[in-house]
């Protein structure tokens, strides 16, 4: 049995997108085809124009690296790396030079309203702020789509709310966002939904 | 990503785990200090040794009598006769005793040397005053003795020893000769000696006969063949047993001395080598102590768009910057235990940076050799299991 079964998504430039599904739904299967984190076993992939499907895995890290922007649950940011630096990482694998991306990862930061905090630690962080660290990340290289897995599973709903509110805002200001999750409310807040069950999607229209 | 990134990241990471990363270290520091400490030690001996060996003139030849059976020497007829030999300029038969000398109330130990009047011009001495020994003197045994510089400063201070009387082991020699200072050499102190006639010798030690020969030859174009002749002679006296002695210039010593010193140099390059692969094999492990630790970050590296050369050569730069700064560290600690042994010991160090560059290159290669495999395992690990990885 395949955990995705003849799934065809479409999703729009400036879009905001979220996929709701209860766990063992398929939802992880399809956020790892969507990174690129995974191929599928069959069927084509068009992400920004380009059929990503069949690449090799350094192809498929450098398309991750310019046109997708992870925003994971529990943050996964390196702990041992500064605020700034953890912003900087996609920068430097896309070999960036050194000053361009310094600037370019505090005006990330700046976004998400953490400027004041670019030399902390991420254990020298709040929960939400470690969130919004890793949404700065998610934007310093401007990739095409912003990818949210639970973005608020591991915060408490005030927090929850100050996160929605940003990707929320980072969506009117014209990023695409795909935004995956099992609960319903954070769901409605996006601006397109589909339902994923047992590998199959059902379009639920707009929230 | 570039080298310097790479470096940089590396750098952090070691520091970030300081006692891990010097305990790591560990094995290539002791190893490489310790190669550079001891081939110093070793170079600076034969260098020593061989200037010694070099200072004793290239026209000097050394013959030692073992002997076969219970003949261990050579009577002073025989050991005369040799002077016949082509090209031999001089040739001092020597019979070497130690002995109590006294005068008046002082007494001390010396080197007694038994021999003939041309052992001054065979070994390089010049006189200070008075004579030295003449063959009329070896003829007719009589007492008398040449003193080295050294021996007889502590028997008569500043007096001219010459004229006097001094006791060797209790029988009275006049003093007729006093030698000029010479120095030290690899045989010991050259002026701490007293020199008396081969025949009074037998006759004092009661020890007949002689067992070591000195011959200086009258140029050096007549060594080869000289040394030949001299085979041949005491081949005969010794009825073609060419192992009951021994025939050695300079040359045959430095290189002696050379041979020693090559095989001491490849039994430590040996020992370095095995403490640098366990030094390596240290290396490798904590490296893949650390890429099992450091999966999540793997995983979040590869997320965000590390590519598997990416993630290698990090890793990989972190091996070799540990085993390069490991061997920095044991550069600078060979040095200084190199220092410290030949001031504590006394003995000449010789720092060869052929042996410094050597050994800091292979601690390099250490690391690339033994992070190769866990940076590959760390490279080749899929990004979704190492994000699921806790």
């Amino acid at each position: 049995m395949n955990a995705l079964d003849e799934v065809t998504l479409y999703a729009d430039s400036g879009e905001f997108l979220a996929i709701i599904g209860p766990s063992g739904s398929g939802k992880s299967t399809l956020m790892n085809v969507i990174g690129c984190l995974d191929s599928p076993t069959s069927g084509e992939y068009w992400l920004d124009g380009e059929e990503v499907s069949r690449l090799r895995d350094n192809k498929l890290a450098g398309i991750r690296n310019r046109k997708i922007g992870f925003i994971f649950q529990n943050f996964n940011l390196l702990t041992k790396l500064t605020a700034v630096e953890n912003v900087e990482l996609p920068l430097i694998y896309r070999g960036v030079p050194a000053k361009l991306r310094r600037e370019q990862a505090i005006n990330a930061l700046r976004k998400v309203g953490l400027e004041e905090r670019i030399g902390h630690r991420p254990n020298q962080l709040s929960g939400g702020q470690q969130q919004r660290v890793a949404i700065a990340r998610a934007l310093a290289g401007d990739p095409p789509l912003l990818l949210a897995d639970e973005p608020t599973g591991a915060l408490d709903s005030k927090t929850s709310k100050e996160v929605m509110g940003l990707i929320k805002s980072l969506n009117e200001q014209g990023h695409t966002i795909i935004l995956i999750t099992h609960d319903l409310d954070i769901a409605q807040q996006a601006k397109r939904l589909v339902r994923i069950q047992d590998g199959r999607l059902t379009e639920e229209g707009s929230g | 990503m570039n080298i310097f990134q790479g470096i940089k990241m590396a750098i952090a990471s070691i520091l970030s785990n300081k006692l891990r990363s010097l305990l790591t270290m560990l094995g290539i520091i002791i190893g490489v200090g310790s190669v550079i400490a001891l081939v110093a030690l070793g170079q600076g001996t034969t260098k020593a040794i061989t200037e010694q060996v070099q200072g004793l003139g290239s026209d000097l030849i050394t013959v030692n009598i073992m002997g076969r059976g219970s003949s261990n020497s050579i009577n002073y007829e025989q050991a005369i006769g040799l002077r016949e030999v082509d090209g031999i300029a001089g040739l001092a038969p020597v019979n070497n005793q130690s002995a109590t000398l006294k005068y008046g109330t002082v007494s001390t130990n010396v080197s007694v040397i038994g021999t003939n009047m041309d052992y001054l011009s065979v070994q390089s001495y010049e006189m200070a005053s008075g004579r030295f020994i003449a063959q009329l003197d070896l003829d007719y045994n009589q007492k008398i003795a040449v003193l080295g510089a050294d021996t007889a400063v502590e028997l008569f201070g500043f007096v001219n020893p010459v004229g006097e009387y001094v006791q060797i082991n209790g029988i009275r020699y006049k003093v007729v000769g006093l030698l000029a200072e010479k120095g030290d050499s690899s045989s010991g102190s050259n002026d701490d000696i007293v020199m008396i006639p081969l025949t009074s010798s037998e006759r004092l030690f009661r020890s007949v006969g002689v067992r070591t020969l000195y011959a200086t030859v009258q140029s050096e174009a007549m060594m080869e063949s000289a040394k030949a002749e001299l085979d041949q002679q005491l081949s005969k006296l010794f009825r073609g047993n060419t192992n009951s002695y021994t025939i050695m210039n300079a040359e045959d010593l430095l290189k002696t001395v050379t041979s020693v010193s090559d095989t001491l140099s490849l039994a430590l390059g040996g020992i370095a080598g095995i403490s640098l692969l366990v030094g390596g094999i240290g290396i490798m492990n904590i490296m893949l102590v650390s890429v099992t630790e450091r999966t999540r970050e793997i995983g979040i590296r590869k997320a965000i768009g590390a590519n598997k050369r990416d993630i290698l050569v990090q890793f990989l730069i972190e091996a070799v910057v540990l085993s390069g700064l490991g061997g920095i560290i044991g550069i600078v600690a060979g040095i200084g235990a190199g220092q410290l042994a030949s001031s504590a010991l006394g003995m000449d160090v010789v720092f060869s940076t052929n042996i410094i560059l050597l050994a800091f290159g292979f601690s390099v290669a250490v690391g690339v050799v033994f992070g190769l495999f866990p940076s590959n395992k760390a490279a080749s690990l899929k990004p979704i299991d190492a994000l699921r990885y806790d």
